[in-house]
């Protein structure tokens, strides 16, 4: 269990997430909804701890995350995986080794820096590429493949943490929507196979609503609406965005199905559910 | 209308934001100007000044500027046949000189790495301590060669050590201050997508930012090289052996001597091209090629 209580995190005079409390249970796969500059990332970052909370407190199973320092917080680092909307893999270095930094916590130092990754890793690296459908990249530099194949090297890294969380901030927002889809399918994929608790950022209402378990909406860096997928109807939905009546759900949409219908019929369709 | 969905009622006033920044480009230009009239006045009284003091005067020197390089040529042309011979004579010094480059350029290499990657916002292990290693850059980068070595020398006697250690932390401040500025410009998203996985900090930067800076990192430090080269030959006057001390001896005795001194001349320039030749090649081959 995933407890954050009465979180908050200050920039200066801004507040960007503002007294925050959730509990989310191991196993669920949720979405958090909101416009940009809602306080989503900022609320992941301090789950991670790249970002330190002014205020409140984060714990995990009876650990006190906020409080954690030195070895300790690198250890929760390495439970909890982060995925990045850009990526943030070394572009330089080939895709295996991309994957195999997962392991830099379980590993010492000086043995990581003579780049002597044991025999395991290796193998292990090469069988998660495997089940994401790159592998036959491994060799290559990490720059040389395309986004939606560079968030799969991104997911792998968090898979060879072997973590307890992942975190995935904002995933597909620098894809186009066939990766998109890609992507989304193996977060799912790994949130159902190997039953690991998914908190993922999205800014598009109909990706939180396919692939979610749990929506949570952020508005102003509070959470305005937490529930099921079903339960996020129209009205909700404007709330969050902080929409008038004009708004519809496809105009947030980067789906397939959505953008392959005609912009007319759709803004028709938004005109008619008024 | 995904505008009205997302961004609120568009904020900017457009005269005010001409009228501001055609009020900047007219101040920079305002500067640029007295900048330059500064420049110009300041060479113009420097140049009057050293005329004046000069114990001869400027004009006057400038047609025997080429006595030197003349008369050296022309002994140095009279006596080529001993050429050849001069030149394996001095290659033992000149492998005494380089080495003393290569080893100073190596060890200031990496202590300019740690200082450096110390000394950057963003990525310095400890925040606080920026100012400390960027004054200590400062100061080892401030105290010139010939300093040190003359201070080494009276303390360890002549000799190459000396001569090493002196070039070394010289290098040290000079390259760190060109790494840190390379590690500035370094992206940081692989370094944080190393911090969400619980690494620590030598293996952030050994795997985040070394790819990253490596190919600069060469190329400045076969450009240090280069430059010790010279050093270290410089060095030789002052004692500390190598193919600088062989120039000295020719060069005091004058009479007679300057074919040898053309000899060494030719040494040193070869090197420098050869050093330049392998640094661009080195340099292409890290850029394209895998690390």
């Amino acid at each position: 269990m995933l407890r954050i209580s009465q979180v908050t995190r200050r920039f200066g005079a801004k507040v960007a997430v503002d007294a925050v409390t959730l509990e989310i249970p191991e196993g669920q796969m949720v979405g958090i909804i909101g416009r940009s500059g809602a306080g989503k990332s900022t609320l992941l970052r301090m789950i991670n701890r790249l970002t330190d909370p002014s205020a409140g407190s984060i714990s995990f199973s009876e650990v006190e995350v906020s409080a954690l320092k030195g070895r300790a917080l690198r250890g929760w680092q390495r439970d909890c995986a982060m995925i990045f909307q850009q990526f943030n893999l070394v572009p330089r270095l080939d895709v295996i080794t991309n994957v195999m930094l997962g392991r830099l916590n379980q590993r010492s130092t000086l043995t990581t820096m003579l780049n002597l990754f044991p025999r395991e890793d290796i193998l292990k690296a090469i069988e998660i590429l495997e089940r994401l459908g790159i592998s036959e990249h491994g060799p290559k530099r990490a720059e040389a493949l395309s986004g939606g194949q560079q968030q799969r090297v991104g997911i792998a890294r968090a898979l060879m943490q072997d973590p307890r969380i992942i975190l995935a901030d904002e995933p597909i927002a620098s894809l186009d929507p066939m990766n998109a889809q890609v992507v989304m399918d193996t977060l799912r994929r790994i949130h159902d196979e190997d039953g690991r608790l998914v908190i993922c950022n999205l800014h598009t209402l109909d990706t939180a609503r396919r692939y979610c378990d749990r929506v949570i909406g952020m508005r102003a860096g509070r959470i305005v609406f937490d529930g099921r997928a079903d339960e996020l109807t129209t009205p909700v939905a404007r709330d969050i965005y902080g929409a008038d009546a004009d708004f519809s759900e496809e105009a947030t949409s980067t789906s397939l199905e959505t953008l392959s219908r005609p912009r007319s019929v759709i803004a028709a369709e938004a005109a008619l559910a008024v | 209308m995904p505008e009205l969905a997302y961004g609120g009622p568009p904020r900017d006033r457009p005269r005010d934001l001409r009228t501001s920044y055609l009020r900047d480009v007219q101040q920079r230009r305002l500067y640029s100007g007295l900048l330059f009239a500064i420049l110009a006045l300041l060479l113009i009284s420097g140049f009057t000044l050293a005329d004046e003091r000069n114990a001869g005067g400027f004009w006057d020197g400038l047609a025997k500027l080429f006595d030197f390089p003349t008369e050296l040529i022309a002994e140095a042309f009279e006596k080529s046949a001993n050429l050849p011979v001069h030149l394996l004579h001095y290659l033992p010094s000149l492998l005494e000189t380089v080495n003393i480059a290569a080893a100073s350029t190596l060890i200031g290499a990496l202590l300019a790495t740690m200082l450096s990657l110390l000394a950057t916002r963003g990525l310095a292990r400890w925040p606080v301590l920026i100012p400390l290693f960027r004054r200590a850059m400062d100061i080892m980068r401030a105290v010139p060669e010939v300093v040190i070595a003359l201070v080494l020398i009276f303390v360890l006697g002549g000799g190459p050590v000396a001569a090493m250690i002196a070039i070394a932390f010289h290098t040290t401040g000079a390259l760190g201050k060109l790494f840190s500025e390379v590690n500035e410009n370094a992206d940081l998203r692989p370094v944080e997508g190393l911090t969400s996985v619980g690494s620590t900090w030598l293996q952030r930067m050994w795997f985040a930012v070394v790819p990253q800076v490596a190919p600069n990192y060469l190329s400045y430090g076969l450009m240090r090289f280069e430059i010790n080269i010279r050093a270290s030959a410089i060095l030789g006057f002052v004692g500390s052996g190598g193919i600088g001390y062989d120039l000295k001896n020719a060069m005091s005795w004058g009479t007679g001597r300057y074919d040898e001194v053309a000899a060494i001349f030719i040494l040193l320039l070869g090197t420098i091209i050869a050093v330049d030749q392998l640094s661009s090649l080195a340099r292409n081959r890290l850029v394209r090629g895998t690390l």
